[in-house]
């Protein structure tokens, strides 16, 4: 379907698929065997000046939105969904200093993302706190010019391979979680560690760790925003971010349709290709039908959120929920039409229905991203 | 340091239809691209200018007016600008009438200390243009290099390809170098690049902005003419000979012998 892209948008769009065809699908079976890290597709990006396409001009960037994070994290999860992330999560890290950051902060931070040359990462998560961001026991203590970090961050992505954390802590337990901040914290701190590298089922090169806050003092002009505003800057980084995640979903589900096409004409049953078999046609017709509505539900929440409205915890649920369900099923299905073939690790297809997993469980499960779209309908028509 | 780095555009594929009547390529609805052999001449030239930490490097091409198209590709690879020659005068050049135009394209652009293109183009496949160039502007040529090791405005030191191995060849600047897949891996195009790809004036010269004498370009300027142009057969299995060496050296001489005596 044609979304009328600008020139810019569809330059990235070309860009981002070229990365994908020829550097980052060529390596991705490797990647996900080993586990390992892509650092050399990382440098690949920032050649390639991907990385500040959703930062502001007069940071380095080139100064789109979440449209253009969306079509870039699309492409280039159609490479490999795992890879794309060292990108997104980079992304989701660099939210709230987008967002929140002050003149200085983006002035000293944002034109080593844009440029590539650093990482970002997003550490709210905890053992037990995730969607319940009240529950964080991570605690940022002010003593002098310094606030003091403890505690441990769980499954953060990128953790350990990025130099920039954006940080949610507890400044005051007692308010609950209107107690929680948000700070900057530089990877080498001292105080700050990592812990071993998880070993996922899909998402597999994609880096995920915790992140160990051990009195970790950091200047108090990390703080983004003001004391007690962490759960906001949290929420609305989330809001900013989820299309992306929608959007590395609708790439994994675009790939499984192309596997899946293209594989319904090359195998042969009964004297002919299974394309030509009725119920695959149906299969495959289904899968096109939502990864286009996906897309298109990305496209548009995407535009809304870059045009400043203001509501927008709604549609970016929707985008997340929908595309990821979407990912899951479609990449489901294109192992289905592989059939045995498609089990095996020979083939593509199989990576694609464990790396589309993820999609409908983090930046918040489909279940939570239900309960906000249902509060949100209800809090509407109140209204 | 001005690097001039010389490109072609060629079609995409390599299964070109050849029109019988004209025995030239039929380039109709094929998709254009740069010759893949200029491209390791590209990432070269941004090598070199990263290496010295400056320089100015300038994509040159001759061809019809889409091959801006090419050279709009090479400025988003990293190229800081691009000229095409374009003139329906140039048109039916061989080697040696491009070669003639390009080097005075060259002398015109000035200054130039480095020319690189890939060892050949891979649709025409003829090598010769890259050394032709070297010989109208009567300065040295290494071709088929694989590796650059030491450049800078005096002098160069590289290594050319041979079957066997390589040559370490030194040689003065300013110099033309024509380059092999072997030596670098083609970086892809940026986003600023590109933009600024799209925005870059590309300035067309004519035969007459080059001050070209006009018995030297074009069909008039070409000592060659292609007669005909044809796919040749594939090449036909070998056949190896088995056995103990006494008995397979003599069976050998006996086909030598064959195929001398008749």
């Amino acid at each position: 379907m044609d979304y009328l892209l600008t020139e810019e948008q569809q330059m990235i769009k070309d860009l981002c698929r070229q990365i994908a065809e020829e550097k980052i699908k060529p390596v991705a079976a490797e990647y996900d065997e080993s586990g390992e890290f892509a650092w050399d597709i990382m440098k690949v990006f920032a050649e390639s000046d991907i990385c500040g396409i959703y930062i502001p001009e007069e940071y380095g960037g080139m100064g789109g939105g979440v449209l253009e994070l969306a079509i870039a994290t699309e492409e280039l999860s159609w490479g490999c969904g795992g890879i794309s992330l060292g990108f997104a999560a980079t992304g989701l890290g660099t939210f709230p200093i987008i967002l929140y950051g002050n003149e200085e902060q983006k002035a000293k931070y944002l034109p080593d993302i844009a440029s590539g040359k650093k990482l970002a990462a997003f550490a709210l998560t905890e053992a037990e706190a995730g969607s319940d961001a009240g529950g964080i026991k991570t605690t940022a203590k002010k003593e002098g010019d310094h606030y003091v970090l403890n505690g441990t961050k769980q499954w953060i992505t990128n953790a350990g391979e990025a130099e920039i954390y954006t940080v949610v802590a507890m400044t005051d337990r007692a308010r609950g979680a209107r107690g929680a901040s948000t700070f900057i914290v530089e990877k080498d701190t001292p105080g700050v560690s990592f812990g071993k590298k998880e070993n996922k089922m899909g998402i597999r090169s994609s880096a995920t760790r915790e992140v160990i806050f051990d009195n970790c003092r950091i200047p108090k002009e990390n703080i983004l925003g003001r004391e007690g505003l962490g759960f906001i800057v949290a929420m609305k980084t989330f809001d900013h971010s989820r299309p992306g995640v929608a959007a590395q979903a609708v790439g994994i589900a675009q790939r499984a349709l192309d596997e899946a096409v293209k594989y319904s004409h090359e195998r042969k049953q009964f004297g002919h290709s299974i394309s030509s078999f009725q119920g695959v046609q149906f299969m495959l017709a289904d899968m096109a039908m939502q990864v286009e509505a996906s897309r298109a539900l990305i496209y548009s929440a995407a535009k809304m959120i870059d045009s400043g409205a203001k509501n927008i915890a709604k549609v970016s649920a929707m985008c997340k929920t929908f595309a990821s369900d979407t990912a899951m099923k479609v990449t489901t299905d294109a192992v289905q039409v592989f059939g045995g073939y498609g089990y095996m690790k020979e083939y593509p297809v199989e990576k694609l229905m464990r790396d589309a997993k993820i999609t409908q469980i983090y930046e918040g499960t489909n279940q939570i991203q239900r309960g906000a779209i249902a509060s949100s309908l209800i809090k509407e028509s109140l209204a | 340091m001005k690097i001039i780095v010389l490109i072609k555009q060629v079609p995409a594929t390599t299964d070109v239809k050849i029109d019988p009547e004209t025995n030239t390529l039929k380039r109709e609805g094929v998709e254009a691209v740069i010759n893949p052999f200029d491209m390791y001449a590209i990432e070269e030239a941004l090598r070199i200018r990263e290496r010295l930490g400056e320089g100015e490097i300038v994509a040159l091409s001759m061809g019809p007016p889409q091959a801006e198209q090419a050279l709009r590709e090479a400025i988003s690879m990293g190229c800081d600008r691009a000229v095409l020659l374009s003139d329906r005068k140039f048109a039916g050049s061989d080697t040696w009438a491009t070669s003639y135009t390009l080097a005075r394209a060259i002398r015109k652009i000035g200054d130039c200390r480095v020319i690189l293109c890939g060892k050949q183009a891979s649709d025409g496949d003829t090598a010769q243009v890259g050394p032709g160039v070297s010989t109208h502007l009567d300065i040295p040529q290494v071709t088929y290099v694989k590796k650059i090791e030491k450049i800078d405005a005096a002098s160069a030191t590289v290594e050319r390809m041979t079957e066997e191995g390589y040559d370490i060849i030194e040689t003065p600047v300013p110099v033309v170098l024509t380059v092999v897949k072997e030596i670098n891996e083609p970086r892809l195009p940026s986003l600023k690049g590109k933009m600024r790809a799209r925005k870059a004036g590309i300035p067309v010269w004519t035969a007459e902005d080059l001050g070209c004498d006009e018995g030297k370009i074009g069909l008039d300027g070409s000592p060659t003419r292609v007669v005909k142009v044809f796919t040749p057969p594939p090449r036909e299995g070998g056949r190896v000979l088995e056995g103990e060496p006494e008995e397979t050296s003599k069976e050998l001489a006996g086909l030598i012998k064959d195929i001398i005596i008749g």
